[in-house]
């Protein structure tokens, strides 16, 4: 039991990790998990991703920010192999998800939908998904991840008859039933409550812990630096700043994007009008 | 951490369709309205029909083509619209399973939904048909059944193409439709002379004909299901 346990800071997030977390030794924090070159993603004309650069180190994780349309979706779907780049190259892992069922295995995705059935339970969600993973004793493997996220109390009611924020938590616990070793969150925090979003940060934070990598694509800055190792802004479709979250003013950087996407915002308004002008 | 070692083709297409297939077995919603068809139809046709020009035995076999074919649309509708609601269809592109066990799933379970109302529209046409029942009923069954894997075979990958359109109720049947001809054309053959007590040696063409097609529909619509997934 002891071995399990991980840096807390209440007996309550204790509670909710050391009892289910049965993942192995940290993986070395040097290997690249995420190699992101040159990607490009254009719809017709419109060019949503354009010529982004990243790379992700085991245990590191990415806050992604930007305002509406900046491409953060867009780009996180390229990179779980749900949309083809139109140029560049995405690798997880070394390996490209697109053409390797095996090495999307590793990978976990949380998306602001649910990807639930609501006719299912909780519990035979997660276990489908355990199943699909080849998660051996899926049944046990899926109680865990919901203890995890803590709803196991909600195990074997019917998604359809969950609050938002609990159908959150049982996608939550879908995604990371498998313990992938890259996190891909859109929007996680959508409809969590305080309870639901402190038990998803221990989370995030216990599958760094153990080597996992994130990336967060979220437009809260004060719940993407809780848990990030770095941070981006993302302006139409371009990745405008990088920052080390260690070494970055936290009271100056939320003004900071803001001032970034307001102007952005103002830049594109005045396109237009001149466009239309 | 995750060195997992994730199911195969057939594996994964199995717990797709067991899935489904309790989807459906909590919520009926598409059986019942497939079957409520069946049942209407069969009874309006009883009604629309003269039986001094036309004997129940010769209108039986296009009258139960004509019912299964759209109580079977109706069910390959619902196929993908199930993985559309809340992007589930997205949970099962990144798990570790091939593209072509997705298309499997589906159309097992769409097989095994589209027996379940053979089950019941089958006896009720020789009911209200005054059919023979016994060994004739239970070839005619069989002929069906092998049409069903054609027409399910292509009625899933027409379904995953339609599901994101506007008008995927309109489309599915036109698009499906002119692809069901081939396999139609030989089952109603077939069921018809059964009906009227041939030989099962005489409708043997057309069968392997039937089988033929199935061999073919399957293998070309697991193929070319991946593509229908591209964005």
């Amino acid at each position: 039991m002891s071995q399990n346990r991980t840096r807390t800071d209440s007996p309550t997030e204790y509670d909710a990790v050391t009892y289910v977390w049965r993942m192995s030794a940290p993986a070395p924090s040097n290997s690249l998990a995420v190699e992101v070159s040159g990607v490009s993603r254009t719809f017709g004309r419109r060019r949503a991703v354009d010529a982004v650069d990243l790379s992700l180190n085991a245990g590191e994780c990415l806050a992604l920010f930007g305002p509406n349309g900046a491409g953060k979706t867009t780009l996180l779907r390229v990179i779980a192999g749900l949309l083809k780049a139109t140029t560049g190259t995405v690798r997880v892992g070394g390996r490209s998800l697109r053409n390797d069922p095996e090495a999307r295995g590793q990978l976990g995705l949380i998306s602001h939908q649910s990807m639930l059935y609501r006719a299912l339970t909780a519990r035979e969600n997660v276990e489908f998904a355990a199943r699909m993973y080849g998660v051996p004793d899926p049944r046990s493997a899926a109680m865990r991840a919901l203890e995890r996220i803590r709803i196991a109390d909600r195990a074997d009611a019917p998604v359809r008859a969950l609050s938002r924020g609990l159908q959150q938590r049982v996608s939550i616990a879908r995604a990371i039933v498998h313990e992938p070793t890259v996190v891909l969150l859109d929007e996680p925090y959508t409809g969590l409550d305080a309870a639901g979003g402190a038990a998803l940060t221990d989370m995030l934070r216990l599958l760094r812990g153990h080597g996992a990598s994130l990336i967060l694509v979220t437009h809260n800055v004060e719940e993407g630096l809780a848990v990030a190792t770095h941070a981006a802004v993302m302006l139409g479709g371009r990745i405008v700043r990088r920052d080390d979250v260690a070494s970055l003013d936290h009271a100056a950087f939320p003004a900071a994007y803001r001032s970034m996407v307001v102007d952005a915002s103002d830049q594109s308004a005045n396109r237009t009008v001149s466009v239309s002008a | 951490m995750s060195n997992h070692r994730p199911p195969g083709t057939f594996s994964s297409a199995w717990l797709l369709a067991r899935k489904d297939l309790a989807i459906e077995f909590r919520t009926r919603t598409a059986f019942l309205s497939a079957l409520v068809f069946a049942v209407l139809a069969l009874t309006i046709f009883y009604f629309t029909w003269d039986e001094s020009v036309v004997s129940p035995n010769d209108r039986a076999p296009g009258v139960l083509w004509v019912v299964l074919t759209f109580s079977a649309l109706l069910g390959l509708h619902r196929s993908f619209g199930l993985e559309e609601h809340d992007r589930g269809i997205d949970a099962l592109l990144v798990a570790p399973i091939s593209r072509e066990s997705i298309y499997l799933g589906k159309a097992i379970g769409n097989l095994i939904f589209l027996s379940a109302i053979q089950v019941v529209a089958i006896p009720s046409l020789a009911l209200f048909y005054n059919l023979p029942v016994g060994r004739p009923l239970f070839i005619v069954s069989g002929i069906v059944f092998l049409a069903m894997v054609g027409i399910v075979a292509i009625g899933t990958l027409f379904s995953a193409m339609a599901v994101n359109t506007r008008l995927a109720e309109l489309l599915l049947p036109m698009l499906s439709l002119p692809f069901f001809v081939p396999v139609l054309m030989n089952a109603a053959q077939a069921g018809s002379r059964i009906f009227a007590g041939r030989p099962v040696a005489e409708v043997m063409p057309w069968l392997r004909i039937l089988i033929a097609f199935d061999i073919v529909f399957v293998f070309a619509c697991t193929l070319a299901f991946p593509f229908t997934l591209e964005e």
